[in-house]
Parts: structure tokens; sequence; C-alpha cells
């Protein structure tokens, strides 16, 4: 998910225009995300607006929120938490899921049963009702958030990168490396890994929509990031009194996680393909 | 006599993924009689499918036909409309696929999918057609004509498949039947059956027909005239008989002498004859493992052989015969359920894991398929490269020089090694595969059909490089293979196998008079370069019905 825009037909990869839109929208909130504490009007926690969920003015150029803070503020911050903590939580599931996947398929027998069935069982397990109950009870910091969307969503990526990986074991080429004497840990990393590395990347950006998705639902109900800061699904919680007076406080956050959710399902749907014709 | 096909000037173009259009089909043109069969012959990516799928009016898809016309019966199958072009496909022109497995539909019975053409043109009532197929399923010789069409496609062997998938093409009265490598992928004791089964047919019907092939022989055998292609341009035409004999083309002439059997030449001189590889009764197999020992599917029975130092041993028998699961059982992928193997006069670990790394070194085995054998997602530089450090620890600049001494003596430039397997032709693949054996220095190289997804002339090429190794080297091959011809040229000993066991062992000097029964059926099936050849080939009933698989 880090490839460049200058990737063009130049480099022998064609990218198509809509899996370049997905990429900008991307790289905007990454960037703010990381830059947010340098450009923020107002300090996050500040009461700045004498009315609540002020319109959309040359002052509060988003409005502001149910206590008159400025919302342009919270959600350039509020990037850093759902961002930040989906990517990291995203991060964990996929190399956890992905380095068992292989192992399992590359060694098979019993360890391929025990860990399938064991993760199958956690698949079972709802995800928000896990997510639910691990907050209430160790209380909720950014770490257990983490642990607890990164272990949600291991056993999906798991599945996947085993389904991927039983296919390129059966190869011929697996079989040569194995006849060489090869042990598991080159035959996963140098000739599956590099086999399976563009769908594992598609299934990251799908997975990390639906921790993004996730979390601001465990915000919104309350559960997520603790105030005074919030993620974008805490801020749609918060605000989601100003609805009837159609404040921009709770469509503009909303608006922010469809951005970002569409933008990334919208880069794996069209990502950079390798041009095979060299005489172009 | 007018013509029933004629194509002139035809121009095929299809677009890269870079939106580049490249001409595949060059300006060919060529006509068929009614009732004459002409062959399309050459290498893979010669245009020969191409042009055969034309004649229905069809490109595959990224291809369309950019110029010419293609006249069958008076009508240009290029400036007809789609509609139109549906109306004359099954019941004019009509198509037999390479692969009839993956051409029915696995959950129908075959008699449906037969009769379909007919209910698609609305030809004759139902019942009629299901006559009219017995009759056919009868002409091409197929067994209870009656009750064949009641199955499903996996009850029927390959061969008969084959056959049935004529059947389909032949129902609605085709002027012009294509068939494209029907027989490829067949056995020779098989191949024969099917092959005498069109050609009757054909001759009875006096239809018109179109064989796609890259096999001299086989086109002997079934065609009247020959058209040689390559890169999308006609060769040569001519009379059957006259190319084989008097091929006037350079490139003809080279497939040609790609096809004559190359006897192994004069022994190697070996000082002393030491024997490298003993194998005795070796059985192996799949399946959990029953009360006696030996699981349940038993592929390879009992089997025991040698190979001596500096020579080259042959396996030869049909698919499933258990030949490649005899090399995956020397080679330890899978491990053999009884039996020993002595190599270099220790014995050997029933399985990889067990084997010391000296003993892996010292015997590679080389795939079929290079595609599947070589990892995609890696440079040549890495793929050799890696065995040079795994076995030797070669590292830096003495694993460069190295890289390429391998490069030169699989005959491949050195500006190939930072290139990806697919960016490869099938021959340089094989090359390479071949190369990353060699950089373990082994002593014994398992060969597992490595050219039986060759074209001939690459394939000759390929055999010839084995030679030139061995001799500069010292190997000792083991040559599985389905293709005699090919065994010949290499092998010093051939070991015929069926259903599992060694049925027999030749050494060149006595190969022209095989003992046992199979064997005999088995060469005397392998299609020669002479068009008589199977008219007057003569098979005992009996050997027949014993061993073929009809």
């Amino acid at each position: 998910m880090t490839q460049s825009a200058t990737l063009s037909q130049k480099f022998g990869y064609r990218f198509s225009w809509v899996g370049m839109i997905g990429l900008s929208i991307m790289l905007f909130w990454g960037i703010i995300a990381l830059i947010a504490p340098h450009i923020i009007p107002h300090p996050v926690g500040e009461i700045v607006d004498e009315d609540y969920f002020g319109a959309i003015s040359s002052r509060f150029w988003l409005g502001s929120d149910y206590l008159g803070r400025d919302m342009l503020s919270r959600i350039l911050m509020g990037a850093r938490y759902t961002v930040g903590i989906s990517l990291a939580a995203v991060s964990i599931a996929c190399f956890c899921g992905v380095v068992l996947g292989m192992t399992a398929a590359v060694v098979g027998g019993w360890l391929d049963a025990a860990l399938s069935r064991f993760l199958d069982a956690m698949n079972s397990i709802p995800g928000k009702l896990s997510g639910l109950v691990v907050v209430a009870a160790v209380g909720s910091s950014i770490t257990v958030l983490i642990v607890t969307l990164a272990v949600i969503y291991t056993p999906g990526a798991y599945r996947f990168a085993r389904a991927l990986a039983v296919n390129i074991n059966t190869m011929d080429y697996i079989t040569v490396a194995r006849t060489r004497g090869e042990g598991i840990f080159y035959i996963i990393r140098s000739e599956i890994l590099p086999n399976i590395t563009g769908p594992v990347l598609a299934d990251l950006g799908l997975r990390f929509v639906f921790i993004v998705l996730l979390l601001s639902g465990l915000s919104f109900l309350g559960l997520g990031v603790q105030p005074p800061y919030a993620d974008w699904g805490a801020l749609v919680h918060e605000n989601v009194g100003g609805l009837p007076f159609g404040a921009p406080a709770v469509i503009v956050p909303s608006l922010a996680i469809a951005s970002l959710t569409i933008s990334v399902n919208l880069l794996i749907d069209n990502l950079p393909q390798k041009i095979r014709d060299r005489n172009a | 006599m007018e013509n029933l096909v004629e194509v002139r000037d035809l121009k095929v173009e299809a677009t890269t993924d870079s939106g580049r259009r490249v001409e595949i089909i060059k300006g060919v043109s060529l006509d068929i009689a009614p009732g004459e069969i002409v062959a399309l012959i050459g290498e893979s990516g010669s245009g020969k499918t191409t042009i055969a799928l034309t004649l229905m009016g069809y490109t595959r898809s990224g291809c369309s036909i950019s110029g010419g016309t293609v006249r069958i019966a008076g009508k240009d199958m290029v400036t007809l409309s789609e509609r139109e072009r549906a109306g004359i496909r099954g019941t004019e022109v009509a198509y037999v696929p390479q692969s009839a497995a993956a051409a029915f539909n696995p959950a129908q019975r075959i008699i449906e999918q037969v009769v379909e053409v007919t209910r698609i043109h609305r030809l004759m009532p139902a019942e009629e057609a299901r006559q009219k197929a017995v009759e056919l399923f009868r002409a091409l010789s197929l067994p209870n004509p009656e009750t064949i069409g009641g199955r499903y496609p996996h009850q029927v062997s390959g061969g008969q498949l084959q056959r049935l998938s004529a059947a389909m093409a032949l129902i609605g009265d085709p002027r012009l039947v294509i068939f494209d490598e029907p027989t490829t992928a067949l056995d020779v004791t098989t191949q024969i059956e099917v092959l005498r089964a069109f050609k009757s047919v054909m001759k009875k019907g006096g239809i018109s027909g179109v064989y796609v092939s890259h096999d001299l022989a086989v086109v002997a055998q079934i065609a009247d005239r020959i058209v040689v292609l390559r890169n999308g341009e006609v060769q040569e035409v001519g009379a059957t008989a006259d190319i084989l004999t008097r091929a006037q083309h350079p490139y003809t002439r080279e497939l040609l002498a790609a096809f004559e059997p190359k006897p192994r030449g004069e022994e190697t001189v070996v000082e002393e004859r030491k024997v490298l590889l003993e194998i005795k009764g070796l059985s192996a197999g799949y399946g959990p493992i029953q009360a006696d020992g030996q699981p349940l599917v038993r592929a390879v029975q009992d089997v025991s052989l040698t190979v001596e130092k500096g020579r080259n041993l042959g396996i030869i028998g049909e698919s499933g015969c258990g030949k490649s699961t005899l090399a995956r059982a020397i080679a330890g992928i899978l491990p053999a359920s009884s039996g020993t193997i002595l190599f270099d006069k220790s014995e050997l670990e029933g399985s990889v894991r067990q084997r010391s790394r000296d003993h892996l070194r010292e015997m590679q085995i080389v795939f079929q398929y290079a595609d599947t054998a070589l990892n995609p997602a890696k440079s040549i530089e890495e793929i050799l490269g890696r065995p040079l450090m795994f076995y030797h620890g070669m590292k830096g600049k003495q694993r460069d020089s190295r890289i390429d001494q391998l490069l030169d003596m699989v005959h491949l430039p050195k500006t190939l090694r930072h290139r990806r397997p697919q960016e490869l032709s099938g021959g340089q693949k094989q090359r390479v595969n071949f190369a990353r054996a060699l950089a373990a220095e082994p002593k014994l190289i398992i060969c597992d059909e490595v050219t039986s997804a060759l074209d001939t002339v690459v394939a000759a090429a390929i055999i010839e490089l084995l030679k030139e190794l061995q001799r500069e080297l010292s190997l000792s091959y083991i040559f599985i293979s389905h293709d005699l011809s090919v065994v010949e040229a290499i092998c010093d000993e051939i070991v015929v196998m069926y259903g599992g066991r060694k049925v027999e062992e030749i050494t060149p000097a006595v190969l022209k008079a095989p003992q046992h029964p199979y064997s005999k059926l088995l060469f005397s099936s392998v299609p020669r370069l002479d068009p008589s050849w199977l008219d007057t080939l003569e098979l005992d009933p009996e050997l027949v019905t014993t061993y073929g698989h009809r």
C-alpha cells in the first residue's frame, strides 16, 4: 500500500486513473494523520464557538460540535487515531495471519489441523461482540484497541494466506526446493511469499477497511478512543444529537470514514499491473 | 472442381497488454478441396491454431482479423455478421478440440452434449438425432455404441472421449471439420485407434478436414497435403509424400531432421563399469498404509533396476504406468513403502528429510514443466544462485562467475540472468531448469518427461545438450518418457513399465526385438514418417484388448 504514485507506463506498469484517485485520497489522509498537530487551527479540547452545532463559516470551516469545539481540528486529529490504530492493527493481524498460514500450508499434518481448527473457532466469535467484551473487561486504551482488533482479524488473514500458500505448495519448484534439502523458513520466505504478495496486499487493504469500520463502530458505542480525543467513529457518536439540525458536525466525520474506506477499495481493485510486453 | 475453402492473404492482429498491436498471421493463403484433409504443422506460436479458428470466423480474445478473406463454400467468414457465423458453425464447419476432457461438461450425459448441435440448429427431431449419434459411435468404432452415450464424461477413457468429441463435431453433417491436436494428449497405443477412426469416418463421408498438429508422423498418416507454418507465415505447401521425401524449405528439413531417430551413437567408453544406483524390490504408492504395510493405491510394485556410472537408463510406459511415481520414490519425494535404494555404495533413506545433504546434491531431479518448476517470482540469477550457495557456499563474485559458466554450459546468453522465467521461451526455460540441476554438481540426474512439453525441433536440441553435458561432466541420467524415439536417442538401457511393474529391460542391441507382448505393442504403435504406415499396420487384436485402453 506504499507504492508511490510515479508508477506509470514508463516503469513498465499500467495504473488506471481510478486507482490513482484512491491512492491520492489515502495519501492525503496519511499525511494529515502525520502533520495534524501542526496544522489544526484550534486546540482539540477547547470550546471556541459560543453556539453549538454551529454552521459552516469562515472561522469554523466545518462548523462546531455539540460543545462548540472546532470540528475541522477534531477531524484532522481524529485521522491520527482512525488511520493509526487501524494501520497498526491490520499490520499485526496480517503479519501473524500470513506467517501462520504459510507455515501451516508448508508443514501440514497435525500442526495445520490444530492451527486451522483453533483459528476457525476464533473466527466463529462475532468480532463486535468479542471487542465489546474485551474492552468492557480491561478498559479502553489505544494498546488494548490495537491488540483486540488485531486478534479479531488474524483468523481471516490466516485462512486467506493458507489457501494461497496451499496452491503454491503443490508447485514443482517447491518440490525442487525440498529435494535440495531446504528448511521450512527458506521455503516460506523465498519460494512462497514472493508469489502471494499481490493477493495478500489486496487482502490487507480490505481488512484495513473492516478494521476502520469496526473501530468506528466501537467508538460509536463509546468503547473506542476516550474523550477529549476522538476518532471519526467517536465524532459521529458524540454529535449524533445534531442530526435533526442537519449539523455538519455529524455529517463530516461520516464522510471522512466513507472517503477513506472507499478509496482503499478503489486502490486494491485497481492495483498497478505489470506490463508483460517488453517491446512496448 | 471448386475449392471448399479459400483463404486469401489472411492477416490476424493481436493487442498486447501495453496496447501495442502485433501481426501474428502475416498474409496466409490456402485452399482445401472437397474431401481433402490438409494439415497445418509448425511449432507452438506459429499460428496454426489461430488460422484454424479463423475458418469458423473466430479469433481468441484480444485478436482480430485485420485483412484478407476466408471463404467457406463461397461465403466470406470475415464479413458475415456474428449471427450468420453462428448458423454456419456446427452445420458447415465443426471443431474438435485438443482436450476433449476439458471440452465436455462433466455434469451432463455424453449423448445430451453430442446431439446438442442438432437441437441448436433445429436440424432433426431428438429421436432421429440420437439414432444418428449411435451410428456415428459405431462408425468411430467405440465400444457399446448403443449405451456409451448414457455415460458421463469421466466414465470413459481419454481416447474414447476424443472420439466422442469427433462424433459431436460430425453430427451436424459439416463439410469441414477442424481437428486441433486431437491426439497429442493420448498414449501412442490409444492414438492409433483414434487416428484410424477419424480417417475412416472422414473418407466415408467425403468430409474436408483441417488437421492441426506439431507431430509430422501423425500428420503423415491422415493428411493429403501439408502446410508448414512458422511465425504466422506459410513456409511450404505440398502433398504429404512430397513434403516427407522432397522437402524444399530449410525449415521443413529441420523439422524432418528432428524426427529422424538418432541412435545413441558410439558407446561412451567407460574405463570400468561401476554401479551408481541399484534399486531392489521398490514399491511405492498413495493413500493410507494397509495391514500388509503397503499403501492403498500401489503405483509402483517391486521394481528393481541398476544405473551404471556414465550410462543412461530410460524408463518408458504410458500415462498411469507408475514411471513418474518411481522417479519420485528414487528422489525421496514420495518415500518408498518397501525396497532398498543403493546409491554410490551407501543405502539411501526413503525420505528426502532423512537423507544427507551430499546425497541430495549428488542426485538431482528435473521436471517436465519448466513453467511450474521455476519460481515465477525470481530472476534466473536467483534461481541458479541458490543451489550454489546452499551446496557449495559460493558468494559474491565467485557465485556470479559460476552462474555465467552454467548459462554457458546450457547455451544461454549471459544477458538472460536478470530475466524472470515467464520472459523466456519454453526451450530456454527447460535449459535453465537443467542448469539449476547442474549447479549442484550431481552424479545422477533424473529427467521426468523433460522434452514432452516442447516442440520437436526444440526437444531435439535439448537431447543434444544432454548428450554433450554427459560427455563433459560424466553424468548419468535416468530418462523417463512416454516417447520411445526420445528414449532411444539417449539411453543405453530401457526399462518398459506397465501397470506399476517393470515388464522388460531392453538394451539397444536387442531393441528391435522386444520380447514382452506389451513392449511389442508399445514399440509397434509409435507412428513412422511413412504415409502408408497406419494402413498397413497390423496389431495383434488380442494384445490390443489386453493392454490397450479402448
